[in-house]
Parts: structure tokens; sequence; C-alpha cells
């Protein structure tokens, strides 16, 4: 009896072990290792500690790194403060019909391709583009104006891209605030900013927490955005990866990178969980 | 206008109606409340009970009329100006605070310091008996102290008029009948005017000073729980307040009404109606073994006991007797002679003439 639920329960795991082994674990062990492999000669790789070194003499890489967490704090708050009013409005006003309508509106975007919105975005602020036409329209400029290229358009990018997954979580959490106890927060004498302040925020700090996790991460981790819509000026820590591994074949540096990154996230995530005071678990749950 | 709204009176409703829709969930309503008064309103599910009180709390807006407290008029003044505080269905706590938080919560909003809001919040919980439970969570307590701090909630903002939404519904009997009590004592000692709201009979006859009972959106009677158990003023009162038989008939131009069923029974004012609702209480209906001590009754009737509902002090008798179409409902006393009475065995009811309410149907 033991033994045959042993083997059930091992082979209903094993897609899931294999899974994480094979896709997830294995790369980033492998990554790990190069990541501490020097080259001392021509095709002779020695163990040490000197691509991440590098890294840290060499002041283009760690602004880079500092560049890209800032800009990804800075572009999952605003994705925060937008996503707000829009899924209290799914979660708490739209009903029905509306409702579906309103989170089908918000994944539309994502039916196209990561690379083919951004390049929708670069059509839409180049210089010869949709809104430089219409600012010269309507008189406010006399010139072509050049939107493109800098921090505006790649905030506007990922922000852009970060919108749903800040939405989703964000509504879960405020459907389930029941709508007497906002009305009791009304009732006792609360004004709106109380209520929101006191009940509805506390009430979905989980999705907040949720939300904020994918979209940094999924911001912190973007290539496409940056390089497009941020062009020389983008410096996202990302394209550095990819430089030194598809440009440079430096793999080892790539990696060291790579491991730096995700350290990174790491320590941020778990920065901004124990400032909310979340838990891991009850977050993922939420999301 | 003036003469209506006396200095005491905390409360009144002139002509308020409310439409969603084509539908009056709440039409034509007006009383008042007395400073003080623990007042209920008494109706089915569905009458617009929870409507009422959500336009007295600014929830919603009636379509016309007005609402006054303390003489103001409350149109267009929103909730959380309302010197009236509502305990809602589910009570609504803050499940994010703890139970000092959620006592202190409307304080602070009224900008009372975090200090004072705190110790004032405490006594609160001190009086409704709540003493060192301010730093619980409010999903770590029992019915009923959940209830209480649902009302210190409400109490420590010193309202002019608490409403309370069928705020017993969720507990079980034996808490609910303990509650009923609570609640009266509650309201007593902080003299507080209550508006009550509930579909259970029993919690409004037993707590209330005055009840409105309600139908349809419309109010049927208003009285205090005396005046509407032995002076209903319509059938509907009749028979929703406490139990009660019911037939219909036929006036006769006397004293006298013909019962569908065939039977005669015996009323004491004049009733010319084509057709008739009586209602006779089945603690007005008398038993007996013999008939001889019935015979100063002029309603008599030998029957068959079909069904004995034993209920302790609330036991009953079903009786069947000829002319009657369903059998009637007789209050048994546990202590009386009948005690041990059987089904199948034959006994005699009577009542007397202004035991019974007739109504032109
Ligand atoms: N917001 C609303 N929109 C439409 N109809 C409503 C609304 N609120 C209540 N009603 C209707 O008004 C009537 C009275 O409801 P309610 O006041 O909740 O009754 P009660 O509390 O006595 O059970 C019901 O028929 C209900 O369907
Ligand atoms: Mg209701």
């Amino acid at each position: 009896m033991m033994p045959a639920r042993k083997l059930a329960l091992f082979l209903l795991l094993a897609p899931a072990v294999l899974w994480l082994g094979l896709l997830i674990l294995l790369p980033h062990v492998e990554i790990l290792i190069l990541s501490f492999s020097e080259r001392v000669g021509p095709r002779v790789y020695a163990f040490g500690l000197g691509n991440y070194l590098e890294f840290f003499t060499e002041p283009l890489y760690w602004r880079t790194f500092a560049r890209t967490a800032v800009m990804s704090i800075l572009v999952t708050a605003l994705t925060l403060v937008l996503a707000f009013p829009i899924a209290l409005y799914i979660a708490r006003v739209a009903q029905g019909r509306l409702k579906a309508m309103l989170l089908l509106l918000c994944l539309l975007p994502f039916w196209v391709s990561e690379l083919v919105r951004t390049l929708g975005w670069m059509m839409l602020l180049r210089e010869t583009g949709l809104i430089s036409y219409l600012l010269q329209r309507v008189g406010l400029a006399s010139q072509p104006v050049e939107m493109l290229y800098n921090d505006g358009a790649v905030i506007l990018g990922l922000v852009y891209g970060g919108l749903l997954f800040m939405i989703v979580p964000l509504a879960n959490a405020l459907e389930s605030l029941e709508p007497s106890v906002v009305e009791a927060g009304y009732d006792l004498g609360g004004s709106r900013w109380t209520v929101l302040r006191r009940i509805v925020i506390p009430h979905a700090t989980p999705g907040i927490v949720a939300g904020s996790i994918i979209v940094f991460m999924l911001t912190v981790g973007n290539f496409a955005t940056p390089v497009l819509l941020g062009g020389k000026n983008g410096l996202w820590f990302t394209e550095q990866i990819y430089a030194q591994f598809i440009t440079r074949f430096n793999w080892p540096q790539g990696a060291a990178f790579g491991m730096l990154l995700l350290v990174l996230s790491s320590v941020i995530v778990w920065l901004g969980l124990r400032l909310s005071g979340q838990s891991l678990g009850t977050t993922l749950r939420q999301a | 206008m003036r003469a209506a709204m006396a200095p005491s009176s905390d409360l009144d409703l002139l002509s308020v109606t409310k439409k969603f829709g084509s539908h009056s969930a709440v039409d034509d309503v007006s009383f008042s409340v007395t400073q003080g008064d623990f007042f209920s309103i008494l109706g089915p599910s569905g009458c617009g009970k929870t409507t009422l009180m959500r336009m007295i709390a600014g929830f919603e807006h009636p379509t016309s009329g007005d609402i006054r407290i303390r003489g103001k008029s409350m149109v267009g003044v929103p909730a959380n100006r309302r010197p009236v505080n509502m305990v809602f269905q589910s009570l609504a706590l803050f499940p994010m605070m703890n139970v000092g938080e959620n006592v202190a919560y409307g304080l602070t909003c009224r900008g009372v310091g975090k200090a004072e809001a705190e110790q004032r919040a405490n006594r609160m919980l001190e009086r409704v008996g709540l003493k060192g439970f301010a730093e619980r969570r409010v999903t770590a307590l029992s019915g009923g102290q959940r209830q209480r701090v649902a009302i210190a909630r409400c109490l420590v903002l010193e309202p002019t008029l608490v409403l309370l939404d069928e705020p017993l519904g969720a507990l079980d009997l034996k808490l609910r009948e303990h509650m009923k009590i609570e609640l009266k004592q509650l309201q007593s000692t902080f003299n507080t005017t209550f508006v009550y709201i509930t579909h259970d009979q029993s919690e409004a006859l037993v707590m209330s000073d005055r009840i409105a009972v309600m139908n349809q959106g419309r109010f049927e009677q208003v009285g205090s729980p005396r005046e509407l158990y032995h002076h209903p003023a319509t059938p509907f009162v009749a028979s929703f307040v406490g139990e009660t038989n019911r037939w219909t008939g036929e006036g006769t131009g006397g004293t006298r009404i013909r019962l569908a069923s065939g039977g005669e029974v015996q009323g004491v004012e004049l009733s010319h109606a084509k057709s008739v609702v009586c209602f006779v209480r089945p603690e007005a209906i008398a038993l007996s073994s013999s008939e001889e001590s019935l015979s100063s009754l002029p309603n008599r009737f030998a029957g068959r006991v079909s069904a004995v509902l034993f209920d302790g002090a609330n036991s009953s008798l079903l009786v069947e007797a000829p002319g009657f179409e369903q059998p009637l409902r007789a209050v048994l006393p546990q202590a009386g002679p009948l005690a041990g009475i059987e089904v199948g065995a034959p006994v005699h009811i009577g009542w007397t003439a202004d035991a019974m309410r007739v109504f032109a149907a």
C-alpha cells in the first residue's frame, strides 16, 4: 500500500520536478558556475571572482545596474498609482458585462507580441509619428518633435506593459472587500480619504504587493522595451547581459551579470515584503 | 408641520418614498421617534426595511419626502456627516484593525487625538463588557462579542440615533435570546434612541417601546407591542404579530359571522361586509373536558385533538371542530388539568366575543 502510494506521488510530481530541474534550476546552476570562471588564456579558464570585480570597477556596469533598479522601482510605483483607480472601478463599480469588457480591454494589448506592441509605440512617438504631427497641426510645436530615445518613452512603454499584471491582482483583492465594511467606514464619520487609507488600501495590501512584485520583475528583466524606446539612452542592465553573451562572446562575464540581476530582484522583492509586512505565501495566493 | 415635530423627537420621516425604477421599495412612510425610545420596524423579508434604514443613514436618497433628525433636514447631508450610526446586518467590523482600533476609528475620524481616542475606546469597551479585549483581532471574537464591538463602535460617538439592521440574524437561537435582553439593557443604560429593524416579531415585541409594522413598503400600524398584539389595526398586523387563528367568512349584519367553512362565530362589532376575516389568539381559546365550564362563552365548540405541539410553556393543541376547515390552535397550559391530553381525545373549546378581531377583507 505505502510503496504504491509513494510511487503514485512520485509519478504525479515528476513533470513538475523535471520542469523545475531542467528548465530553471539546471541553467541557473550552470550560469552560477560559469560566472565564477575567468579566462586566463585562449580557451583556458580558471576559477575566480574576476567577473564580479569587473562589474564593480567599471562604472558603466554598476551605473546601468543602479539605474535599472531605480527606474524599475519608479515604473512599478507609477503602474500602481495608475492601476489602482482602474482596479477599484473594475472591482467595485462595474457590474456583469461591463466588468468582463474592461478586463478584456486591459488584456487586449497582450494579444500582440511585446515587440509589435513596442514598435507601435515607436510609430506614435517618433519624429515623423502621429503625436509629433498632431502637435504641429495644433500649433504647439513649430518643428517635428522627437519623443523617442529618452527615459520618458522607456517608462511609458514599461508602465503600459505592466499595467495588466498590476490590475488583475489588485482587482482581485479589492473585489473581496465587503461593501458594508466600506459603508461602515463612511457611516462612522470617515472621509473618502480616510476610508481609502484605513480600510481600502490595508485590505488591498496583498494585491498591491503581489502586483508590484510581478511588475517589478517583468520590468527589471525586460529587454525589448528599453532597447527600442530608449535606443542608445536605454541603458538597461539586460542589454549589458545581451552584449556580453552575444556581441562580446564573453559568456562568463554575462553569467556574472545575470546572477547579479537575480540577486537584485530577490533583494528588492524581499525588502518590499518586509516593508509591507506581507509574507510570500499570502502574496502568491493573491496573485 | 411644526406641530408634528415636538422638540423631544429625535427622528421624523415625512412622506418618504423610495423608488427603484417603477417599484416603490418604500412608499409614503411617515413616523416620529421620541428621544430615548427603542423603536422597531417589523416586517417580512423584502418589505423595504433595509432601504428605509439606508435612507436614514444616508446611503440611499429618498425619491421624495424629508428625513429630519432633531428637526434638521438630512436631505443632501452625506452619510459621514449625519449624527446617526449604523450596526450593519453583517456587522461590518473592520478586519484590518483590532478591537480597540475598530472602536476608536470614528473618534479619530472626528479629529480626536490618538491617545484620547484609545482611552475613550477602552472605557466604552469596558461598559459593554469587553474590558481587556482592545488588542484582540476581530476575527478572534465570538458572535456575541463581535456584536458588542459593533455597538460599542457606534455608541462611543454618542450619536443621536443608532440604527440596527437585523443584527441578531446571524446568531444561534440561544445567543439571540441572550442578546435581546442585553441590547435592551444597553439601550436603556445609554439612553440612546435605537431604531431596530427585524423580521422576527418576538425580537420586536420583547425589546421595543414602539413598533412599526411594515408591509410592501408601507407602514400598516405604529404602536406599543401590547397595542399591536391586542388591537391590530389591519389583518396583516393581526396575522404577522404573534400566533393567531384566522378564518374568512361573511357578515350577517349583526354581531355573528358565518364562516366560509360552515361554522358560525360571535364577535362584538356589527358587521355588514360581504367578506370578512376573523382572528382569535391561541391563548384566548379556553379548553375544557366538560361543556358546562365553558357555558358562559358565546363561542363554544366540541372537537377532537388532532395534534399536541409540546414546547414546554409554549405548548399548544390543534383541535378539529365541525364547521372549521383548519384545526384551531389553542394554548395548552402545562400546569392545567389537560396537560396530559392525547391525540384523538374529545375536548371542548370556547372564547369570548371580544377575543375575536374582525376585519372587512
Ligand atoms: N439597490 C436596489 N436596486 C433595486 N432594487 C432594490 C435595491 N435595494 C432594494 N431593492 C428592492 O427593494 C425591496 C426592499 O428591499 P429591502 O429594503 O432590502 O427589504 P428588507 O430589508 O425588508 O428585506 C426589494 O424588493 C428589493 O429587491
Ligand atoms: Mg434587509
